[in-house]
């Protein structure tokens, strides 16, 4: 058997495959808080929740009105969405004059008030979600056994960051929202709705966040609080990479995922602390973080 | 303004001031009386370190989010002082205080790199790193806690076990660490402060050497905070998980705002409406956090300036003067 530093290389790479899915939902994640945080100026606290009732969406559509998995990954992405716009509408519009702490204590509040009413319906523990059979069996690679539904929620989800790349960087309605993070008010004066796109912009981080609670719901269990415990990983990813920097969310969440992976294997004890570590390290050598501009 | 001759409006603030400092005093010495002291003793525990994370997000201006390190961290070291090592109950409060310093220490020099929403994320952060490695390492118990913890005699003389003795030691407690506090608002450093915090770049090129301010009101704060959260163990006799959870620190600043951010009543009033609520919740079915969650938004929505910012907002204008209205 190959051994890599006393692991099996067996070990090491399946362990590696979690840690990529798991950097993958960090990238997800941390790519609509930063692209939240880049046009709205808000910390988004509710980004967690927005995962969550994700997950939930496609729990309650399959089990109680048998959509498919697939059908799911359109549908409860368009929910959080919804969601997300209507929270929107009525209470952070009304606080884009204040400081911007405010912001972030109004969604932490939002986000205890959606986890409570989960855990007051759903109870605290985890509902199971069934993998879709298309992809429930696993590929011998010959060094290794790669479950075809981790590799094909690590694809969809780094095809969903390149997507969501291309619109910014390439088409006339990212032009749009990086001039509005820039001027936002010269960009109204040339006659574009800045409040819908503001409104378009946090509902489509919460809908990026929906989606990754979607493809979360068949490996992890369903329960109120799964992403309340993730968003602060993310946090961690966002000062590491630096806010508003996309490349940095994606480069940064897909690193973290693996780096802990890399600590379950050689140290377990250690995994927990891996990414909150390297972000004292990355404050202390570069506080504006590994992609970011500065401020 | 230091003046010789008192004008009359401030000769009848400050006697109005020491009235209602000798009225508080009278109503806490026989509150226990009427209200379940155990109950009153855990006011006065979250009250100090609601009081104590003011210091920071008040008149530090900084959104720390993650004070429940030094309150539950303090708890645990204390704990496991006064079950494993036979502390005396001053001894045992100390120790708390000085992991609680070291501790803030530690994470201020890292935090205060960044400001604003940047700091309470790396707070969150790190307080998050402190989570797992309490629940990790083996002294903690992780999820049982240290229990059964003893009440152990004050200084050799003071048997701490009756309820009723007990509440006076943690008002007595509780009274220092809210001196500390008043003091620390009303000298020239908390003068420096409250300038840093309404303009930095400015207090910045005056010559303030702003990160030691900010650092050294960020570690006072830990310190009180591990103050109140080694009281805390003192009362209930056990530490556990929940008390260095972030969602503590999240509690924690709902109790300032909610009570008034940078007014030096508000923490304490916050704290009591938010325990007396929780009380209330726990007999029924429906999550706490739900109605955290409502006071936040509502909080937020209506008012920000928090219960006694808002009175002191109605009062007329010639009762306190600009540079009083911050400070009750």
């Amino acid at each position: 058997m190959t051994m890599i530093f006393g692991v099996p290389l067996v070990a090491l790479a399946s362990q590696l495959v979690i840690g990529l899915f798991n950097g993958a939902f960090y990238a997800l994640l941390s790519l609509g808080l930063g692209v939240i945080f880049g046009l709205l100026r808000v910390v988004n606290f509710t980004h967690g929740a927005f995962y969550t009732v994700g997950a939930f969406a496609a729990f309650l559509l399959t089990s109680y009105a048998g959509f498919s998995f697939w059908a799911c990954l359109v549908i409860a992405p368009l929910i959080v969405a919804a969601l997300a716009a209507v929270l929107e509408r009525s209470l952070l519009r009304k606080l884009y004059g204040l400081d911007a702490l405010y912001g972030l204590l109004l969604t932490f509040g939002i986000a205890l008030l959606i986890e409570g009413l989960l855990q007051f319906y759903f109870g605290v523990a985890g509902q199971p979600y069934q993998v879709p059979a298309l992809l429930s069996g696993t590929s011998n690679l010959g060094f290794m056994f790669l479950p075809h539904y981790r590799a094909f929620a690590i694809a969809v989800s780094l095809l969903l960051c390149l997507l969501t790349w291309l619109i910014i960087e390439y088409t006339s309605l990212g032009a749009k929202l990086r001039a509005a993070t820039e001027n936002s008010r010269l960009l109204e004066v040339f006659g574009v709705n800045v409040p819908l796109l503001l409104t378009c912009t946090y509902a489509f981080g919460g809908a990026l966040a929906g989606f990754a609670g979607v493809i979360a719901a068949p490996v992890f269990q369903v329960s109120p609080l799964m992403g309340a415990n993730l968003i602060i990983v993310v946090f961690a990813v966002v000062i590491i990479g630096g806010l508003g920097s996309i490349t940095g969310a994606i480069v940064s969440g897909l690193m973290l995922g693996t780096l802990e992976a890399l600590a379950k294997v050689y140290w377990p004890p250690s995994a927990n602390l891996v990414p909150f570590l390297i972000m004292a390290v990355v404050l202390f050598l570069r506080p504006r973080g590994l992609f970011g501009k500065g401020e | 303004m230091a003046s010789a001759s008192l004008s009359l409006p401030m000769q009848r603030r400050k006697h109005l001031g020491v009235v209602l400092l000798l009225a508080s005093l009278a109503l806490l010495a026989v509150a226990p009386l009427f209200l379940y002291p155990v109950f009153l003793m855990k006011l006065l525990c979250f009250g100090l370190f609601a009081s104590a994370l003011n210091l920071v997000l008040g008149y530090g201006g900084m959104v720390a989010f993650g004070h429940a390190t030094f309150f539950g961290g303090a708890a645990y070291i204390t704990a496991h002082a006064l079950k494993e090592w036979g502390f005396g109950a001053g001894s045992g409060l100390m120790i708390g205080v000085a992991f609680a310093l070291v501790t803030g220490f530690l994470m201020g020099i890292i935090a205060i790199r960044r400001q604003g929403f940047y700091f309470a994320m790396t707070t969150l952060a790190l307080s998050q790193m402190a989570y797992f490695a309490f629940f990790q390492a083996p002294f903690t118990n992780a999820e049982d806690g240290i229990q059964r913890v003893p009440r152990p005699d004050f200084l050799g003389l003071v048997s701490l076990t009756d309820n009723l003795t007990l509440y006076y030691f943690v008002l007595a407690v509780f009274l220092i660490g809210m001196a500390v506090i008043w003091r620390v608002i009303h000298s020239p450093f908390g003068a420096s402060l409250t300038a840093i915090r309404e303009n930095e770049p400015r207090a910045l090129s005056l010559g303030y050497h702003t990160n030691r301010y900010k650092l050294t009101v960020f570690v006072i704060s830990a310190g009180l905070s591990g103050l109140a959260g080694s009281l805390k163990v003192l009362v209930f006799q056990i530490a556990t998980l929940t008390d260095v959870a972030w969602q503590m620190s999240g509690e924690v600043i709902l109790m300032t705002l909610l009570g008034g951010v940078g007014t030096f009543l508000g923490p304490m009033i916050g704290a009591a409406l938010v325990l007396t609520i929780q009380n209330y919740m726990a007999s029924t079915a429906v999550p706490v956090t739900i109605l955290i969650g409502l006071a936040f938004i509502g909080c937020v929505m209506l008012f920000r300036k928090g219960i006694v910012g808002e009175i002191i907002a109605l009062l007329p204008s010639g009762w306190l003067g600009n540079h009083d209205r911050e400070r009750v």
